[in-house]
């Protein structure tokens, strides 16, 4: 579809460029001879807006012959055959208009002094055929980048909704055949802590899967997940897991994109405390103020050990959801210090409004 | 059962869990001849638990904090059995698989155990395949390594790579310096090199690889040869070929 006619405001604009330029073909006549000014606005202003919407027919000649594949030849040989015709019909119109005029006393002869200029005419209608196309080419430019522009847009919207729905999802396998591998020996050793076990095993899988449909959930519900999470480790690693937690009160009902936090804690089991023969401790504190929900995790960590056995990709995926969240609004910050290790997040304290 | 099955076998259960070391106890009470010699929580009392008590079979687990499984069959006699056991490895399964190394998944059922102690049993005191190949196999693809393991006797040191000066070759053994310090370990100089990034370090010498990064200037030392210069005051020959490497690195970093 033409775009010109499609909106309004761009074929506002364009015939406002015709004005200065029907204007520019009235100074012209009138210079070349003969042709009063009254003459010369009557009889061109109508040609003027006549040819404005002729060429806007040059815009499918212009879409037929891009100007990156049609090569220069073709391209220029062309508009040249287009302008000539146009042109040349153009001005054979504006001799019946001028015979037409010179009835009229008023403008008595004018059909011989339009003779006398239609050559000039002509090459100003080629000239301005030529301005035309140059401006529809740009116009196709813009159109194509804008086209372009959204298609990009419109991929990396879809990349990041299906990278996030990957990050909700994942369950650590590692996580998943060590529990099993515990269960297994607890059912001799303590049957009871065995069955307890299978039970954390499936409300942390059965909340894991039922909170990734959520977009946000309140910080309650994802401590409850991590209370399981660390209650299964904690089987695992004995008395080399300790866990403290300082969580003030009024941050229980904000809400947190769900399972934000479980990474950063699995990260702080699996990078921090498995790495220590003495095992180590995690601290999760949480608390709001002035609009802003302030949570830190932070874990004892090995700094002799390798830089890749602490950083795991949880921590580029928490800021990535952070970042497609809230955009500027949140922050995380990662320090790495004497054996302690701590991620830092700070975003919006939003509450729901129902659940007051 | 054959003579052959019934003789005492010393085995050793490494692993940092307790639960899962229990796992392989249990397991074992059914194989009266097989004799539990040690049970470990790490690497560091595994490498010292074979130096004593010289077992013929050791379970060993692959994730564990300071020392990995794979470390400490680097530092172990070759002569030994070793069962790996682990949750879930995508690299070291395959790794396992390539090198024929009888390996156990947790959970672990008793099936599987038995098949692979049988196995591990015919094998007793057969070299196994050389650990730092296994290794090597097992890191997943484009990575390096990020520090080395040497034994001393029982005492073991860990050199973060960033800490290595250079590596020099010593008849069957390779010489690690590392801050003003050299330490020995039974190694080719070829298998160092192929563990260490090609980015940061060069091979500047039959006898020498060099920590990029430490190097200051190059001398001409001779006709066709010349000398490195490290941070510390090291001289390290340069060959033809090792200045090129050299050369190409340095071209490629400007």
């Amino acid at each position: 579809m033409h775009p010109l006619l499609n909106r309004r405001s761009y074929l506002g604009a364009y015939f406002a460029v015709w004005v200065p330029l029907s204007a520019l073909l009235v100074f012209l006549i009138k210079v070349s001879g003969g042709v009063g000014t009254l003459e010369a606005v009557v009889l061109l202003v109508p040609m003027a807006v006549l040819y404005a919407g002729a060429c806007l027919s040059t815009w499918y000649v212009c879409r037929a012959t891009p100007l990156k594949s049609s090569g220069i030849l073709r391209v220029a040989a062309t508009h040249l055959f287009e302008a000539l015709f146009l042109s040349f019909v153009w001005m054979q119109i504006g001799r019946f208009y001028a015979r037409g005029l010179s009835n009229f006393p008023m403008f008595a002869g004018l059909e011989a002094r339009y003779n006398r200029n239609a050559a000039t005419l002509m090459i100003g209608g080629v000239l301005l055929y030529l301005v035309n196309v140059g401006f529809f080419y740009v116009l196709i430019a813009i159109e194509a980048s804008r086209v372009a522009e959204a298609r990009v847009l419109e991929t990396s919207i879809l990349a990041r909704d299906a990278e996030l729905k990957a990050l909700k999802a994942q369950v650590n396998p590692h996580f998943l055949f060590n529990s099993l591998n515990s269960i297994s020996a607890l059912t001799s050793v303590d049957p009871a802590k065995a069955r307890e076990m299978c039970i954390l095993l499936a409300e942390f899988l059965r909340m894991t899967l039922g909170l990734g449909e959520k977009s946000s959930i309140p910080l309650a519900e994802e401590l409850s997940l991590l209370h399981r999470f660390l209650a299964i480790e904690k089987v695992r690693f004995g008395s080399r897991l300790q866990m403290t937690e300082e969580i003030q009160g009024n941050c229980m009902t904000a809400l947190i994109p769900p399972l934000l936090l479980q990474p950063l804690v699995e990260n702080a089991v699996t990078h921090g405390i498995a790495n220590l023969p003495e095992g180590g401790s995690i601290r999760l504190t949480a608390q709001s103020n002035n609009g802003r929900l302030s949570i830190v995790v932070e874990n004892t960590f090995d700094p002799e050990g390798t830089p890749s056995r602490r950083n795991g990709m949880g921590l580029e995926n928490v800021r990535r959801r952070l970042e497609s969240r809230y955009a500027q609004e949140a922050h995380m910050r990662v320090t790495a210090d004497q054996g302690k290790f701590q991620v830092s997040l700070s975003l919006p304290a939003e509450i729901r409004e129902e659940a007051r | 059962m054959t003579a052959e099955s019934q003789r005492p076998v010393g085995a050793l259960i490494v692993d940092d869990e307790d639960l899962a070391r229990h796992v392989l106890r249990e397991l074992l009470q059914s194989h009266p001849e097989i004799r539990i010699l040690a049970e470990c929580a790490n690497g560091f009392e595994a490498v010292k638990a074979v130096a004593e008590h010289k077992p013929d079979l050791v379970f060993l687990d692959i994730q564990m904090p300071k020392l990995t499984g794979f470390d400490v069959l680097e530092l172990i006699e070759t002569d030994i059995a070793v069962v790996f056991v682990t949750a879930y490895d995508q690299y070291a399964m395959r790794a396992f698989e390539v090198h024929a190394v009888d390996y156990l998944l947790k959970p672990i059922g008793r099936e599987r155990f038995e098949e692979a102690l049988g196995r591990a049993r015919k094998r007793l005191g057969e070299k196994k395949p050389p650990a730092l190949e296994l290794a090597a196999a097992a890191r997943p693809p484009q990575q390096f390594l990020e520090r080395m393991v040497v034994r001393d006797g029982t005492r073991v040191t860990l050199i973060p790579v960033a800490k290595l000066d250079y590596v020099e070759a010593q008849d069957d053994y390779v010489a690690l310096a590392s801050q003003g310090k050299k330490h020995l370990k039974q190694q080719t100089i070829a298998s160092v090199q192929a563990g260490l990034d090609p980015e940061r370090f060069v091979r500047i010498h039959r006898s020498y690889i060099v920590n990029f990064e430490r190097v200051v200037r190059i001398e001409p030392y001779g006709k066709d040869s010349r000398l490195a210069i490290l941070a510390d005051g090291t001289r390290l020959p340069v060959s033809r070929t090792g200045y090129a490497r050299l050369k190409f690195l340095l071209d490629d970093r400007s």
